[in-house]
């Protein structure tokens, strides 16, 4: 099939950018949105143009490097799916497609469909962990957790932390990703201890980055791959309206 | 050279112990004064960086992602084993031992399993204590599954997700440290060479790969956890940005590369659809649990899977191997497959494929709990073909997926060249031939949390922090110049070939003459052809853009020059190893039955090459293994 893409092409963080439009002829249905963006890179390297650049690792849905907006939409129209698992069956010959980047003021551009997300370590850095010095754990069956608390803690922990729910909120708010970090250690026995300091801590990191609030418009979890659902926002607010009233905030400490 | 392994005497079961009290410690006061490099950020590299810098050292790592979290650790599925024996079906220490040496085909070091199995089980407990939500039982105790190559249950889980999640325990465990102070880490730069001098490692080159800049960075150690080179292939299971460079750049500067040719076929990936293809795709091997391996009886037979009689149908790892069969070993399972399809009875486009069918299974236990244990891959199944595997059998071929050669190191993790030590994937140390699923989970976070951070303490005692040299020696400098003169070099060319295409014509070369199956003539073949690529690409190479930007295309033909080099050894090593073992099938040496047949008295070595110059042959220095525990013999699966 033939398809038009429309694509972000910008130099540098400080570049304007623009789009730019892109025939591109033989796309195989059984290619991947990334694979036909390698075909067309070969060809504009060929042509001495300079190919578009666009993050991506795994290629399988996992490592969460890949994702842009695909008309519109963050890792385009297929539901559950990063822009590495969508397929080009999806889309009809003639189609015109807009791709561009992940926008949002914590996640600069830094080139064509490259973005920073180094904010979203930052707010792992700020409280995403269980404090466990390597060596001090105990037996492993000595804690016993229930298997929905497990699988609970799992469905959080899917978290790819790829930056689409940022991308799609209108706030460009990172409460989805936090929430998932927060609910996912929090749910578990072994996080308690640094249940509420976490959420304090990892809240107040991220509107200190730029992100904006959540006013429950509900677009990350439409938007998130990997289907981690807006009632860990729920999760996260009672743990941090916990923190606030019976806590105060406390540095990271190593003792 | 004398290859000194450094292991410990004593009976096995007491090396580790005694070792740990015979090395050197750091006093830790001192501790912060050292400066300790790693490169590599996967359960190697951020279990590494988060146990030194919990010890106290000075830690700096790097990796090429946009985020320490992206590793490739993380797209490992199936689990990680560990000797905990929590079924009570007979698992111990020694078992997991056992397994492991033979199902690397005796050529790993026993003492270096022995220790692997030995902590295997802390492993979990550490894990489980930084949060990791391995599947459970109702009752809330941790749940297993089993694995090819082993007959009890010893596999922890999270879902279809467990590297993603052990990586996500020491990534949340390392981002602690960076928020303490103790830690940095720096993303999306690239380790483009090792700075060596007077026989030690002594810090590395890096480049920013968003403002292109090189930048020296000096160091008291250097730790490579750069996980393995199977993009070699061109089209393998790992992520794309996978590459060999640390590890290459570490060899030419005199680390010796071991067992190159020992490279792990995966036997349950997703057949290539067409040429566009940039990866494949895994599907877990715990699939084979309770997924029934077969092809027609029938030469050619197109009819849909469904309209095939039981009768017609061949089970052919269940009527081979009756005692283990669709759990045998990986290497067997991919060679079965390769001559089922070579004998014309593969399904699917091409012919290359076989059936891995839920059917029996679905209707044993229901949909229901096939989606349980399975789903997440199903469903990545069905993304990827538009096939439905609960209602057809899904088609899988073998593809290249892990490499258990790698840089030579000692029993502490250490490289030939002092300072350098080298852990996961990236060394050679533990699988032998072959690996066994579930244990490269295990062994990355052995090294990481368990053994490093002891040896590491042993490197450091013999020198003083005084003695670390300035990132402005000439030993730096000259590195740095030569970096920089690579980089011109590569984009001044401007050809009329892409990095792809080359990168493309010299893993297809590998795949056909050094790939599941290797013959004296295929692989004399592809040694007289390699050069002539490598030579082709490096005067007719177009790589457009600059140096001081973000350069995709850059970052991509600096990996390719260096497969292109390790190509090469790969031929050399698979064609001087006149043997058959695991992952290496020589066709010359098979047994009646077409299984591997070993050469012990030969081969009971690790091939660890030095390398001498680009044109030039390298060096081979010999390990012999020895086997006190575990007698050789030929593996038997039936």
């Amino acid at each position: 099939m033939k398809l038009t893409l429309r694509i972000w092409r910008q130099d540098g963080p400080r570049d304007k950018g623009k789009f730019v439009a892109y025939p591109v002829d033989d796309v195989a249905e059984d290619m991947s949105f990334l694979e036909m963006l390698d075909v067309l890179n070969e060809r504009l390297t060929l042509k001495g143009e300079r190919p578009v650049a666009f993050d991506s690792d795994c290629r399988e849905g996992i490592c969460g490097a890949c994702g842009f907006m695909v008309s519109g939409v963050a890792h385009g129209p297929q539901k559950l799916t990063t822009a590495c698992q969508l397929f080009m069956r999806h889309f009809k010959d003639g189609e015109t497609v807009v791709v561009e980047p992940f926008r949002a003021r914590a996640l600069p551009v830094l080139k064509d469909l490259v973005i920073d997300r180094s904010a979203l370590d930052a707010i792992v850095q700020a409280g995403g962990f269980i404090s466990a010095r390597t060596g001090s754990a105990p037996e492993a069956n000595a804690m016993l957790i229930a298997k929905p608390v497990a699988d609970r803690a799992m469905d959080a922990a899917a978290c790819i932390g790829c930056g689409a729910c940022i991308a799609a909120c209108p706030n460009a708010s990172a409460m989805l990703f936090t929430a998932a970090k927060v609910s996912h250690l929090g749910l578990l026995p072994q996080g308690q201890p640094e249940r509420r300091q976490r959420a304090l801590r990892m809240v107040a990191k991220m509107n200190e980055l730029g992100f904006g609030g959540c006013s429950n418009h509900g677009e990350c979890e439409a938007a998130c791959p990997k289907g981690v659902s807006i009632d860990f926002i729920a999760r996260l607010n009672r743990d941090y309206l916990g923190g606030s009233l019976l806590e105060k905030p406390e540095p990271l400490s190593n003792v | 050279m004398q290859l000194n392994s450094k292991v410990p005497s004593g009976p096995i079961e007491g090396k580790w112990e005694k070792h740990r009290f015979d090395m050197k410690l750091v006093n830790p006061a001192n501790k912060r004064r050292y400066k300790v490099i790693i490169v590599g950020t996967g359960l190697a590299g951020a279990s590494a960086g988060a146990s030194l810098a919990q010890l106290g050292y000075e830690v700096e790592c790097f990796c090429f992602q946009d985020s320490a979290r992206r590793a490739h650790s993380i797209a490992a599925q199936g689990g990680i084993n560990a000797a905990k024996n929590y079924q009570n079906d007979g698992d111990s220490v020694y078992r997991l031992f056992y397994d492991t040496v033979k199902g690397g085909d005796f050529r790993a070091r026993e003492a270096n399993v022995y220790r692997l199995a030995e902590i295997s089980a802390s492993i979990i407990d550490q894990c489980v204590a930084l949060g990791v939500p391995f599947a459970r039982e109702y009752s809330g105790y941790l749940a297993n599954r089993s694995f090819g190559g082993t007959q009890v249950s010893r596999t922890f889980y999270a879902r279809g997700q467990t590297g993603q999640q052990l990586l996500l325990g020491a990534y949340s465990a390392l981002s602690r440290e960076v928020a303490l102070g103790r830690a940095k880490v720096n993303a999306r730069c690239e380790m483009v060479d090792l700075v060596v001098h007077g026989g030690r490692a002594r810090g590395i080159i890096v480049r920013d790969l968003v403002t292109g800049e090189l930048a020296a960075h000096s160091a008291d150690v250097v730790v490579l956890a750069t996980g393995g080179y199977s993009n070699v292939f061109y089209l393998s299971t790992n992520a794309k940005g996978c590459n060999a460079t640390a590890i290459w750049r570490a060899h030419r500067k005199g680390a010796l590369f071991a067992n190159p040719c020992f490279t792990q076929i995966h036997p349950t990936c997703i057949p290539v659809a067409g040429e566009h293809q940039s990866k494949l795709t895994l599907m877990s091997e715990s699939l084979r649990n309770d997924g029934r391996i077969w092809v027609p009886k029938k030469k050619g037979d197109t009819r849909p899977a469904a309209q095939i009689p039981e009768d017609e149908r061949d089970y052919y790892l269940e009527r081979k191997y009756p005692a283990f069969g669709n759990l045998v070993p990986r290497d067997v399972a991919s060679r079965n497959a390769k001559e089922v399809c070579d004998g014309g009875r593969g399904v699917g486009p091409g012919g290359l494929g076989v059936y891995l069918d839920f059917a029996e299974a679905i209707g044993r236990l229901g949909e229901n709990v096939i989606r349980e244990r399975y789903g997440n891959l199903f469903e990545m199944y069905d993304r990827i073909t538009a096939e439905d595997p609960y209602r057809q059998p899904m088609r899988i071929y073998p593809a290249i997926h892990y490499t258990m050669g790698g840089l030579w190191v000692d029993y502490n993790l250490m490289s030939n060249l002092e300072g350098l030590h080298v852990l996961g994937e990236a060394n050679f140390s533990d699988h032998g031939a072959n690996r066994l699923g579930a244990s490269a989970l295990m062994q990355g976070l052995a090294d990481g949390y368990f053994v490093l951070p002891y040896t590491v303490g042993d490197t450091l005692a013999r020198v003083s922090p005084k003695d670390r040299l300035a990132p402005d020696h000439p030993a730096f400098t000259e590195a740095l110049d030569e970096a920089r003169e690579r980089g011109r070099r590569l984009l001044g060319i401007n050809g009329k070939r892409t990095v792809d295409s080359f990168h493309r014509e010299v893993g297809k070369l590998l795949w056909d003459n050094c790939g599941m199956a290797r013959s004296k003539q295929s692989l004399t073949e592809a040694l007289a052809r390699i050069p002539q690529i490598r030579e082709e690409f490096w005067a007719n190479v177009k790589v457009p853009g600059g140096a001081s930007e973000l350069n995709q295309s850059l970052e991509q033909a600096g990996r390719v020059a260096d497969f292109m080099e390790l190509a090469e050894l790969l031929c050399r090593d698979a064609l001087t190893r006149e043997e058959s073992c695991g992952g290496h099938f020589r066709v010359e040496h098979q047994t009646e039955e077409g299984e591997a047949q070993r050469d012990d008295a030969d081969f009971s070595h690790a091939a660890a090459w030095e390398f001498t110059g680009t044109d030039t042959a390298p060096i081979l220095h010999k390990e012999p293994l020895e086997f006190e525990y575990v007698h050789p013999a030929q593996r038997s699966y039936k």
